[in-house]
């Protein structure tokens, strides 16, 4: 799983839905193994365009789960398209593409700050599905 | 041909057997592939999006979402033996393990948009003494609408087994607040016939692109004609004669796209006695 998707994904349990507390999921750093993929092209077009949607706050705690620090504490922000880029910028969303769509979890375990049920990731497959009490 | 939704539960359907048959078979792969074109084709994405892979398998889909218009994905099915296979062919999207019915669990405005391949059918069956079909439904499209942005779009193909099947998606997606419909590509033959299920959430924010509807005709007028006409020869009112009824399905068939004689003026009579 994306470190991306991490920053999306919350707890599918229905009680949960009017919780505050089933996004983000809290990883635990110890047991995640994080993988680096580096065959993703960079696409600058595509960044720009999620990067609006990433909630920052999410991301820099599921970051420090994780035990990564070089994040900026405000989110950097860019013009809306490719040809406006500097060159300073077109680092930052380089490093930001590394993290995000190169970086991924192949085994760990995610647990809703709610509901406190754990989810499994192997393979880099996390696995949602739900027992049937809590469906 | 039976109906895999018949068989069993889509997560025992698909083993390691039926996953590597379905995924190895080259007419599965260019049908799928088919499909996914003229779902994008109708979606009418930006390149560069976001999208939400709905049953997406091992992944014929989102090969496709990837090649054409450097889309990322994300995707979700509930069988592991699909995964699995999905897991050896070097996918870029993201995979996940995932029940449709108990809500795609994903924040509000993550996705672009979202796709399905013969997927939601599967939402109509009750594989469980606690699944109820109308509520995962429900539950599947309110979460669905959530999880897209604004002005976000939703293509589905699918199988319905009937009518009944077809009204209840369309009512369960109308209640969650989708507008749009029911797309059907070549709607005379039995054999090629598809359903796609276009959707949208909202109007689209300024500059984007809405669905792309060129080409699809709008025929509830056809539809209504053909069906008078259908419950008047039933009635006996009209009698058609031997010409008209040849004329009828020789210009029925050539829609099927089979191949048909010529009309010319002895279409339809009676052949000369011989002595």
């Amino acid at each position: 799983m994306k470190f991306l998707t991490t920053n999306f994904l919350k707890c599918p349990v229905k009680a949960c839905d009017t919780s505050n507390d089933n996004f983000p999921l809290q990883f635990d750093g110890g047991k995640c193994q994080l993988v680096q993929d580096e065959s993703i092209e960079f696409n600058p077009e595509f960044m720009l365009n999620i990067i609006d949607r990433v909630d920052w706050a999410a991301l820099l705690k599921v970051a420090g789960e994780l035990g990564s620090v070089t994040l900026p504490s405000k989110k950097p922000t860019f013009p809306c398209s490719v040809p406006e880029l500097t060159e300073v910028g077109m680092a930052v969303l380089n490093d930001l593409h590394v993290m995000l769509l190169q970086t991924s979890i192949t085994e760990g375990e995610m647990k809703c700050r709610n509901c406190g049920h754990i989810y499994y990731i192997k393979n880099g497959i996390p696995n949602l599905l739900l027992p049937p009490h809590l469906v | 041909m039976s109906r895999p939704e018949d068989l069993a539960p889509p997560e025992i359907f698909y083993n390691d057997s039926e996953a590597n048959k379905y995924t190895g078979s080259t007419r599965v792969q260019h049908i799928q592939a088919k499909m996914t074109l003229r779902a994008l084709e109708l979606l009418n994405l930006q390149p560069c999006s976001f999208v939400l892979d709905v049953g997406c398998g091992s992944g014929l889909s989102g090969e496709i979402l990837t090649q054409e218009g450097d889309h990322v994905w994300c995707g979700l099915d509930i069988s592991p033996s699909m995964l699995a296979t999905g897991l050896d062919r070097e996918l870029e999207g993201d995979l996940m393990l995932q029940d449709m019915g108990t809500g795609v669990p994903f924040r509000a405005g993550s996705f672009d948009a979202a796709i399905s391949i013969s997927a939601i059918q599967w939402l109509c069956n009750a594989d469980t003494s606690y699944n109820d079909p109308k509520q995962r439904m429900m539950r599947f499209f309110n979460t669905l609408y959530a999880a897209l942005k604004k002005g976000g779009k939703f293509v589905a193909q699918f199988y319905p087994k009937n009518d009944i099947q077809v009204d209840d998606i369309l009512q369960s997606a109308k209640v969650a607040g989708f507008s749009g419909g029911l797309v059907v590509d070549d709607p005379e033959s039995k054999k090629n016939k598809k359903y796609y299920l276009v959707l949208s959430s909202g109007a689209p924010p300024l500059g984007e692109e809405q669905v792309n509807l060129d080409g699809v005709t709008m025929d509830e007028e056809n539809i209504k004609q053909t069906r008078q006409l259908r419950q008047r020869l039933k009635n006996g009112k009209d009698k058609e004669s031997a010409k008209t009824f040849i004329l009828r399905k020789k210009e029925l068939m050539k829609r099927r796209g089979r191949k048909v004689a010529k009309d010319s003026k002895f279409t339809g009579r009676k052949r000369r006695h011989r002595f």
